[in-house]
Formats: structure tokens, C-alpha cells, sequence
């Protein structure tokens, strides 16, 4: 052993989550990196330490919850739900009632976070295995439009229940990012408030980020545990071929309906989560964009793997705000540059009145897509594209620049 | 080279002898619509014991398998596993019972690597719950490299070994086939339907197939059913041999006899015209 220090003597240690040291490392450098991002000590990527930026990588964190949810049913059991944005409806609004204020307009017990968060899982879950069995009985684009119009029924009830929901385009206030072992005054926890750690002083926004990342992680080995045991098997076989793994000795119904209520419970404790991150929400938030984007995410970063997920996460949430910078920096180019990248800028965007371009920065209706139009734009032609040049996704992609690097310089 | 299998031990022997045939099919009969596919159809197979079924294509040969595993539901006969009957089951409760199957035209989890398909067999041996699963604690972790073991004795069985962490959709087809089987043992069967575990094979993997099927017979003691077109292989290895032709049997009997039936010249060659 001692000649070939990297040789497999266990199973256990080459069935490990990180088989080799490269990844151990690799693991290890990221989560630093991740953890030193709001202290913005990090040379280039200072600006990250941002409010803004912060908020866009917890935003992240929470979707990829969501996400890894859909993973396990649509990139592991393969069973395609566009219903996803109504379990994390469900989610949110079995946490703003467990967890919300007494005695305003709507429902609240003010039960601490440790009560709303896993119950927002599991409450998703338990209407997820009811609603599965019904479903599961169609399969591929059937059970798209039957999940699909689970959004819109979802859509409906969250807006004619305003004691839960507080109404259409009023929405309510959820509970927030304290933690109390019960209902007493002072949190002996509080993400909401700025103040030092450990004598680092942190902005609310750096602790609930740091809390998300947290939260991200867990779901991350949670996913990846049930993807290499059994259940995850089970899932992929299904997926592949269902009548071999009957024959097999799998239980067909019996996996898909675990298959959604295991989805569900993410997408509920991602509902919970943004509520308490946004501290407002809308009943008309939980639409079929959303699911849309948690589809988007999955087959963008590469469907039926963890890290494609998250890649695909941190894509859609960050494409909006990327696409917002440079619309912004093209028109500054547009009104103040001269020559070639002022017309080619110029082109892009439209800043004035009558001004023709692909987007538009100003307010209200002209010539021009808005941004968060042209983001669903995008969205689609990123879709398209993907599905039909890189089925897997980016993390396709970085597999082959990985396998390039590997052979180099060799073609193989 | 000494083979050591800790991990394989398909000890069966506690219940044999409290029953008749390990698997009887009687008087079975299965129609699509107004054809029939199975007509009468009776045989027994024990414990141990290599049964080859033969017939000209679209005689009800995978239609016979596919009763067995409750895939299809016959309308008339039992099947019955240790005298129970079993027809009527559904497929994931006959694989609990111990019956594994290999499929004519591959059947494998294309997405899966070569470890994951064959660990799948292991599927009804093991009980992890998707909890303990998730948190990969106690019994999860201890389940998984217990399966590895049982896993990586039969990729040594087979020879698979360099292709382990392969996706089974890029193998060679003679791969596939042997992984097929590695899935179908993992599930420690009592009895193994192969269905024409050497369509399609040249010569030598022909004589791996049936070198791994002895094997198999010989070490784990496990009771096949076999369907197969190779006349050579059947007549070599199978202990009787039914024929059928039309979901009718033919004849049922050991190759030789089979061999000189006359029926089953005529099914196979056709008969003179009487003029």
C-alpha cells in the first residue's frame, strides 16, 4: 500500500461521496470559497459581498432546493412535472400559517422555525403521495399537462383563500429567519438583524446567506445519498425501462408516488424559505414561470445529475441580473461611446423614444422587449438550444472540457 | 486461481422437498383478442433443474416467461411456485419470490453503469428506506457494501470486471448480455428464465455463455428455464426439453428424445404433402 497510496482498499472508501483526493480538495476549496464570499476577501470577486449580489446567491441556494426536489423525480424517476411552483406554494403557506404573525388578517400561529420549515416539507409531501397515485397513472407528456394543471388549479385556490394567502396582488407577511425555542420575545438566533458573529460583524444579509448555504448543502447530500442508494435506484430503473424493473422486483406506483412526494418536500421547504427570505409574497408568485424556470434549471445544467442541477440553479438566477448589467452598460456605451461599439450598442438596446433595439431600458411600452422580457426570451432559446445541442446540459459541457484535459495533449 | 465467493451463497435448501415442483404450469391458456398464444400448456420444473423450451418463432415461447412473471395474465390455468398459485401477480411480487428473468432483446438500464444495473437486482434482497438511504447511516451504509460484495462476486463470475463503471448503453451487445444475467443473479434466484441468453452471438461468446450458465448451475444450484434457438447449446446442456409450436406442447422429454420425436421433426422441418 505504501507504493500506491491512492489504491481503493475498501469498498467503503471508493463508494464514498468523494472517492478521490482531488475531489476531496476540490470540495474543500469550493466550500471555503463559498463561506469567504460575503466578507468579499475573495481578489475579483469582491463584488459579490454585495447586498444585491448576496441576495442573488441566496436566491440561488433556495431554488437549488427546489431544484434537487425536481431532480429526483424528473432526472432520476424521469416522470416530467411542470407542477412543481404549486408544491412550493403549498410549502410557503404551510409556513406563513404555522409560522406566521397572531392576529393580523391572516391565518397565523407564530410557531418557531424549527416547527414551519420541516413541516412546510412535509405538508407538501403528504398532498404530494396523494395527488402521485392519480397521476402517476399517465406517463411523459400526459403527466406534463396533468401536473401542469395542477399550477393553474394551485394558481386559483392560493388567490380565493386571502385568510391563508392574504389575496391577489396583496399577498402576506411569513415568518422570518429567527430562531426561538418557542414563542418567546428574543430569538436566541436572529438572521434578520445586522450585528457581529463570533466578533466578525456581519450584515442580515451575509448571516441568512451563510444559514441558506447551509440548508443548500444538506439538501445536496441528501440527493446525492438517495441517488447512490437503493430508493435512487430504484428511481433511475424505472426511469430507463419500467417493465424490466418490474420484472426486477420493483414497485412501479409505489416508487413513482415516493418518487413525487420526496420532490414535493424540497419544493415545499423551498417555498418556505423564499417567504421567509422575501418576507412578502404574492399568491400569484407560485405560476407556471416558476416552474418553468425549476424545468429550465434542471435542463440547462444537465438533467439526472446533482451537479448539473445546481449549475443550472446558479444559471437561471444569475442570467437575469448578468443581463441586467450589460443592458445597463450598453446603454451608457449607446449614449456616450463614439464609433463601432457605440452603433453595435446602439443596435442592442433602445434608450430613447423611438429608439429601435432588441431591448429597451426605458419604462412603460416602446420598441423593444423589456429585461425580465427579454429574459423569458431567453429562457426559451436557451432551452431550445440546449436540448438540442448539449442534451446534457452544462455539465456536458464540463465533462468535456474536463475529459480534453485529462487525454491533453492527446486527442483521447 | 481459486475462486473465492463469500458473498454468493443462494442456499435454498431449507424449504426444498416441502413441495411437489419448484414452478408448474397447468393447463394454461392465454389469448390476445381472438388469438391464442398459450393453449393448454403443462410442464413442471424442480429444483436444480436446467428446462429448455424450444419452438419456431411465435410459438409462445416469451409469452410463457412473460406469464410467468405476471406480466401477462393467462384467462385459464394456474401457475403454481411451490404449489402456491401465483397467476395473477404482479410482476415486483413474483420477482419477490424469487424468479429472475434475462430478456430476448436487452432490457438494461441504458443510463445506469454496469455496477447500478446488476446492484438493482439486489433490489428485492435488500430493504433500505429512502430515509436511512439520504443519510447513508447504520444499516444504509452496511446494506450498500454488502450489496458491493455480492455485486463485484458475480462481475468476477461473468468477467464484466473491466467494465464496471461503464454506462451499459456503450458496451458491445455480448457485454450487455452478460450484464443482463449478473442483474437477473443478483437477485439470488431460485429459478432464472433466460430468454435466448446467445441470440445474435458469435461462437466463442456463444461457449462463454454456456460456460457461465453451467457455472451458474454448478456453483449456485439455481433451477433456469431456457428458451434458445441454438439447437447445439440446447441439446448439450438442457436436462429435458419441451417443445411447443402454435401455444401448443408438442413434447416434453430429455434431448435425445425430443431429438428423434417425430412431431417435433415435423414442426421444425414441415411434413411432406400427402398427394
Amino acid at each position: 500500500m505504501r507504493n500506491r497510496p491512492r489504491l481503493y482498499v475498501s469498498y467503503a472508501s471508493e463508494m464514498a461521496l468523494l472517492p478521490t483526493w482531488t475531489q476531496k480538495v476540490a470540495a474543500l476549496v469550493f466550500l471555503v470559497f463559498l463561506v469567504l464570499i460575503p466578507f468579499g476577501v475573495i481578489p475579483g470577486l469582491g463584488f459579490l459581498a454585495d447586498n444585491d449580489w448576496l441576495k442573488i446567491l441566496s436566491r440561488v441556494s433556495i431554488f437549488a432546493i427546489g431544484a434537487l426536489g425536481l431532480h429526483l423525480l424528473s432526472g432520476l424517476a424521469g416522470q416530467v412535472s411542470l407542477g412543481h411552483a404549486f408544491f412550493v406554494g403549498i410549502g410557503a403557506y404551510t409556513a406563513a400559517i404555522l409560522g406566521g404573525e397572531v392576529g393580523k388578517g391572516t391565518w397565523g400561529l407564530g410557531l418557531p422555525i424549527w416547527i414551519w420549515l420541516p413541516a412546510a416539507g412535509i405538508v407538501a409531501a403528504l398532498i404530494g403521495a396523494l395527488i402521485a397515485p392519480t397521476a402517476v397513472r399517465v406517463r411523459g407528456i400526459y403527466l406534463a399537462i396533468v401536473t401542469l394543471g395542477l399550477v393553474f388549479v394551485g394558481e386559483w385556490l392560493f388567490r380565493s383563500l386571502p385568510f391563508i394567502t392574504g389575496g391577489a396582488q396583496a399577498g402576506r407577511k411569513f415568518p422570518t429567519f429567527e430562531f426561538r425555542f418557542w414563542q418567546e420575545e428574543v430569538p436566541f438566533l436572529d438572521f434578520t438583524s445586522d450585528g457581529p458573529w463570533f466578533g466578525i460583524q456581519m450584515t442580515s444579509e451575509a448571516k441568512i446567506y451563510i444559514l441558506l448555504l447551509v440548508f443548500v448543502i444538506i439538501a445536496v447530500i441528501i440527493a446525492k445519498n438517495i441517488q447512490r442508494t437503493r430508493v435512487g435506484r430504484a428511481f433511475m430503473s424505472i426511469r430507463d425501462r419500467d417493465i424490466a424493473a418490474e420484472v426486477m422486483g420493483v414497485a412501479d406506483t409505489k416508487h413513482k408516488v415516493m418518487a413525487f412526494a420526496l420532490s414535493s418536500a424540497l419544493a415545499g421547504v423551498t417555498g418556505a424559505l423564499m417567504g421567509a427570505f422575501v418576507g412578502r409574497l404574492v399568491p400569484e408568485g407560485f405560476s407556471l414561470f416558476l416552474s418553468i424556470q425549476f424545468v429550465a434549471a434542471l435542463l440547462i445544467g444537465g438533467i439526472g445529475t446533482v451537479t448539473g442541477t445546481l449549475l443550472g440553479a446558479t444559471f437561471v438566477l444569475v442570467l437575469p441580473r448578468v443581463v441586467q448589467d450589460l443592458t445597463g452598460l450598453l446603454a451608457s456605451t449607446a449614449q456616450t461611446g463614439s464609433g463601432w461599439t457605440a452603433a453595435v450598442a446602439n443596435f442592442f438596446v433602445s434608450t430613447a423614444e423611438g429608439d429601435p433595439g432588441i431591448v429597451s431600458t426605458l419604462p412603460g411600452t416602446s420598441p423593444g422587449l423589456n429585461i425580465a422580457q427579454f429574459n423569458l426570451l431567453l429562457y426559451g432559446l436557451l432551452l431550445i438550444a440546449f436540448l438540442i445541442f448539449e442534451p446534457l446540459g452544462l455539465y456536458g459541457i464540463w465533462i468535456r472540457i474536463r475529459n480534453y484535459w485529462k487525454s491533453w495533449p492527446f486527442t483521447y | 486461481m481459486t475462486t473465492r465467493r463469500t458473498a454468493l451463497t443462494f442456499d435454498h435448501s431449507a424449504e426444498q422437498g416441502t413441495y411437489e415442483h419448484l414452478l408448474q404450469f397447468e393447463d394454461v391458456s392465454l389469448s390476445f383478442k381472438g388469438l391464442k398464444a398459450l393453449d393448454d400448456v403443462s410442464f413442471h420444473v424442480d429444483d436444480g433443474e436446467l428446462f429448455a423450451i424450444i419452438g419456431p418463432n411465435g410459438a409462445g415461447k416469451t409469452s410463457t416467461f412473460n406469464c410467468i412473471n405476471g406480466v401477462y395474465k393467462p384467462q385459464q390455468g394456474a401457475i403454481r411456485w411451490k404449489g402456491e398459485n401465483i397467476l395473477g401477480r404482479r410482476p415486483d411480487r413474483v420477482a419477490k419470490l424469487g424468479v429472475s428473468r434475462t430478456f430476448q432483446n436487452i432490457e438494461l438500464f441504458a443510463h445506469m453503469t454496469v455496477l447500478e444495473n446488476i446492484t438493482l437486482g439486489r433490489h428485492v434482497r435488500t430493504k433500505t428506506s429512502w430515509w436511512d438511504g439520504a443519510l447513508w447511516i447504520g444499516p444504509a451504509k452496511k446494506e450498500e457494501l454488502a450489496n458491493r460484495a455480492v455485486v463485484e462476486d458475480i462481475i468476477d463470475l461473468l468477467e464484466i470486471a473491466r467494465w464496471r463503471k461503464y454506462h451499459v448503453g456503450m458496451l458491445p451487445y455480448g457485454v450487455q448480455k452478460r450484464v443482463e444475467l449478473g442483474r437477473a443473479l443478483a437477485m439470488e434466484p431460485e429459478l432464472l428464465l433466460l430468454d435466448e441468453p446467445v441470440a445474435g452471438m458469435n461462437l466463442e461468446e456463444t461457449e462463454d455463455m454456456a460456460r457461465f450458465i453451467l457455472d451458474i448451475r454448478e456453483e449456485l444450484g439455481i433451477a433456469m428455464i431456457l428458451v434458445e434457438h441454438d439447437m447445439g447449446l440446447v441439446m448439450d446442456i438442457a436436462d429435458r426439453v419441451m417443445v411447443i409450436d402454435f401455444g401448443k406442447r408438442i413434447a416434453t422429454g430429455i434431448p435425445s428424445e425430443i431429438q428423434n420425436d417425430p412431431n417435433v421433426i415435423k414442426a421444425y422441418l414441415g411434413e411432406e404433402m400427402d398427394s
